[in-house]
């Protein structure tokens, strides 16, 4: 495309968003969708526009893993490279679908056609494996439908005319409680709320105990209260849609089944805090749901529960925008979450100041999960009370979980909160089960003489994902899949998490190789530490988790890997011959060096 | 009323309200090493090595607003154990080869190295492709040696008024990028009087043709531990 056809489509763009550089990121998404990559004269075109200084624009383009600034194929496929992915076959179907399609991945065909790579956990673990195709989300792939996908490829078919039931997405729902079973009509919530007035209606949150569903379990009432009385003018509600943590998809299945739920827990956060706009930052995998999520939107702006003077409360004006995420697991952070909104790069922010004083633009902002948002509608119908009397003594409620893996029924369970591992084991049909991951990645392993424990903040606290493995599975595989997660997925900004989650990566790939030494294992231990207390945010002090767990309860798993030596170099003296045999031609034993381990003492 | 004050490795250490640790205990002529603060900015919290532990918990000492009566730990061998793991991660992951380095004894990389008694990289090196911008007529740019502490970012966008410089890319991958569609420090509205081109703690922001004037031996930090320069009375540049 030539700069002035990018000029016009740059003016086109900023008519879309208003020309406001907060929308930088959204406007990036959008002008990327005609040639599926942004060409640098595409970035000089909109930052002279945006009077932004080119290097901002770059800057925000090299950080989300949706955005390209180099070419990538008209059709751009990327497989999910979660571990249940993985366990379900995904690399043997990427591999069909390289060899069909004559390519490598991370690479683009020749003809410019196609490029395939693995993306990071799509939220499809129950009906996986998944690939994202130009974004748009692939299920319950398997042989068939690779073949399928390749000859769609090669007969150069516009995504939009594909078979729609590629597309057909499950909302493999298999236990509910109050929310999932709730039916109440829109607005219904919103009206009780409205009848109790502000204060009335965040007291009722107060004696409700409600807690931040998406793992971090903060006080939903302190937050909002503290909101409140911030002093400003415009208060903000993020509802945070970036369910990026591995094996989770339960904030999938509510905005796909249950929208209603999820705009009016916004509402219902703005009537408390005083809030006159709203965002939906859903994550970029998501895609396919915008459409509806848009149609419902409009659906309540018609219906009076969004817009001016909601349910006729003078004053009571609300609204809700979707901004898109880009591939940047780090987004979940609330403040990078916050930073991303604004259009910038996805760095969490140095916190104080929180979020519900300096949020969104400096405004006072609450960040929600799409869970507790929606379980806000339970409180306003039924009271905080009633509310209150699920669950246990710290976690009141119920508590969505996504499971996935090794296990019969793979789904959305909704339980109250203090339901013992052994009890979800047993309602999806999971035998002879080696370890359970709650939490995701960042989350908790455990081992079977844990399976009494239950899911609460006072125990074992998550976000919702509850990962299966059974007595096949290989443990360390399980944690080398989450830390390479990591260090993919690490913003960079501060030192321990930017060189030792790599460090870590590169250590756990020298274990599988089946070079690690004890040395090894303890320089792991070294890392883990670092991580864990001088790491920025959560993301770096998480990413040593699944490893110390898997170090602590399957320790057998680590040490298979080990050569039987005191130490054994990172250094490959053979490997490093690799070039030399390439360019010779040569490949007998003389041109190798052979790597003797130390006898062993 | 007397000021308040925290105690810094067991000594009483005075401060102002909202101060942060950092710059309480360097007005007090005490040092907690640091890379990416500066005293002309505020505080950024990315090379964590101000690091210290106050109740249990490790923080960064630039971002945590000092409190009444709190503990701080920082000269401690645990604390300086971590330090010179973090020091060992930036080594290993750019090229840094000090003694061909123009930079070498004016280096606050090198220089904490001493100082922390950094004796080996411990870690693997990446070997990172950063290739060199030669491309301006006063100044080079060896990315080889970036930190990433982002202060010439902030020196051009807050002092100069310009943004010649900015981060892309995430991760292990995240590189300093110059505001040039060419890519080329040449192609920006950089000067080589610019504020930027002066405040690099490290080797990557290089004037020409001034190679070795001052002969090694005979450098800042040669002639005195950063420890020392890095205090208040003694930073003269700022």
């Amino acid at each position: 495309m030539a700069l002035g056809a990018w000029n016009a489509r740059v003016d086109d763009v900023l008519k879309r968003f208003g020309g406001r550089p907060e929308h930088l990121l959204q406007m990036l998404i959008a002008l990327q969708e005609t040639e599926n990559w942004l060409p640098p004269e595409a970035l000089t075109a909109l930052a002279s526009a945006l009077k932004l200084p080119r290097a901002r624009v770059e800057g925000v383009v090299g950080f989300y893993s949706f955005l390209h600034a180099q070419p990538v194929g008209q059709y751009r496929l990327l497989f999910s490279d979660n571990i249940i992915d993985r366990m379900l076959g995904s690399e043997a179907l990427m591999a069909r679908l390289c060899h069909s399609l004559w390519l490598a991945p991370g690479q683009v065909s020749e003809d410019g056609l196609v490029s395939v790579d693995v993306t990071s956990c799509t939220g499809l673990g129950d009906q996986g494996p998944a690939m994202l195709v130009n974004g748009r989300a692939i299920a319950a792939l398997n042989e068939d439908r690779i073949d399928i996908i390749c000859e769609l490829i090669r007969q150069k078919l516009a995504l939009d005319a594909w078979p729609a039931e590629l597309f057909e997405l499950e909302n493999t729902i298999h236990q509910r409680d109050a929310l999932l079973s709730c039916a109440a009509q829109p607005g219904d919530a919103l009206q009780a709320a409205i009848a109790m007035g502000r204060d009335a209606w965040l007291s009722q949150v107060q004696v409700s105990r409600l807690r931040g569903r998406g793992g971090a379990g903060f006080t939903t009432a302190v937050k909002w209260l503290a909101c409140r009385d911030a002093p400003a003018t415009e208060k903000i509600v993020v509802c945070n849609a970036d369910e990026g943590e591995p094996g989770t998809f339960k904030d999938r299945v509510l905005l796909n089944a249950h929208a209603d739920l999820v705009f009016e827990g916004m509402t219902l956060a703005a009537w408390a805090v005083g809030a006159r706009r709203g965002f939906l930052y859903l994550r970029g995998e998501y895609l396919n749901l915008r459409p509806a999520l848009e149609a419902t939107l409009a659906r309540r702006r018609a219906e009076g529960w969004l817009g001016a003077s909601i349910g006729g409360a003078a004053g009571f004006d609300f609204d809700i925008e979707i901004h898109l995420g880009a591939g940047a697991y780090v987004c979940g952070e609330e403040t990078a979450l916050l930073e991303s909104l604004e259009g910038k790069r996805g760095t969490p922010r140095i916190r104080p100041p929180f979020p519900v004083t300096h949020g969104y633009l400096g405004l006072p902002t609450v960040v929600n999960n799409v869970e507790t948002l929606a379980k806000c509608c339970l409180i306003a119908l039924n009271g905080g009370a009633a509310f209150a009397a699920t669950g246990t003594a710290q976690s009141a409620g119920t508590k969505l979980l996504s499971v996935s893996g090794d296990c019969e029924r793979p789904g959305i369970y909704e339980f109250p909160f203090g339901v013992t591992v052994r009890q979800v084991l047993d309602a999806c049909g999971a035998t002879d089960t080696l370890a359970v991951q709650v939490g995701g990645a960042a989350g908790i392993t455990l081992a079977p003489y844990e399976f009494g424990r239950r899911v609460a903040f006072e125990d074992v606290p998550t976000a919702g994902a509850f990962m299966v493995f059974n007595d096949t599975r290989d443990m360390f595989e399980v944690a080398h899949n989450f830390v390479r997660f990591f260090a993919h997925e690490s913003c960079g900004f501060c030192t321990p998490c930017r060189v030792g989650t790599s460090l870590l990566a590169g250590t756990l790939d020298k274990l599988a190789e089946g070079k690690g030494s004890p040395a090894d294992l303890l320089e792991i231990e070294d890392l883990d530490r670092l991580l864990k207390q001088a790491s920025h945010c959560g993301l770096g002090s998480a990413a040593p988790n699944p490893v110390i767990d898997g170090l602590q309860k399957f320790r057998p798993a680590y040490e298979r890997h080990l050569m039987h030596a005191d130490f054994s170099p990172a250094f490959d003296l053979d490997g490093a011959l690799r070039r030399a045999r390439q360019i010779t031609g040569r490949d007998d034993a003389g041109a190798h060096l052979p790597q003797q381990p130390e006898a062993s003492r | 009323m007397s000021q308040p004050t925290f105690l810094l490795d067991g000594q009483s250490v005075p401060f102002d309200d909202g101060q942060m640790i950092l710059e309480a205990a360097r007005a007090a002529g005490r040092y907690i090493p640091h890379l990416c603060w500066h005293p002309d900015f505020p505080p950024h919290g990315s090379c964590k090595l101000c690091v210290v532990k106050v109740a249990g918990r490790h923080v960064s000492a630039c971002a945590t607003p000092a409190r009444a009566g709190a503990e701080v730990e920082s000269d401690t061998p645990e604390i300086n154990t971590e330090r010179r793991t973090l020091l060992q991660m930036l080594f290993v992951e750019g090229n840094h080869f000090c003694p061909a380095c123009e930079k070498s004894g004016d280096c606050q990389l090198q220089a904490m190295a001493y100082d922390l008694e950094m004796t080996t990289p411990r870690f693997r090196h990446f070997f990172p492709d950063r290739p060199v911008d030669a491309s301006h007529p006063e100044v080079l740019l060896d990315f080889n040696r970036c930190i990433y502490c982002e202060l010439c970012v902030r020196a051009s966008r807050e002092q100069d008024g310009k943004a010649v410089f900015a981060l892309t890319g995430r991760g292990i991958n995240k590189k300093l990028a110059v505001n040039a569609e060419s890519g080329r420090l040449a192609d920006t509205d950089f000067a080589a009087n610019d504020k930027a081109a002066h405040i690099c703690p490290v080797g990557v922001i290089l004037k020409k043709r001034v190679g070795f004037a001052v002969p090694i031996g005979e450098r800042t930090y040669d002639r005195a531990p950063l420890h020392e320069v890095a205090l208040p009375k003694l930073e003269g540049d700022t």
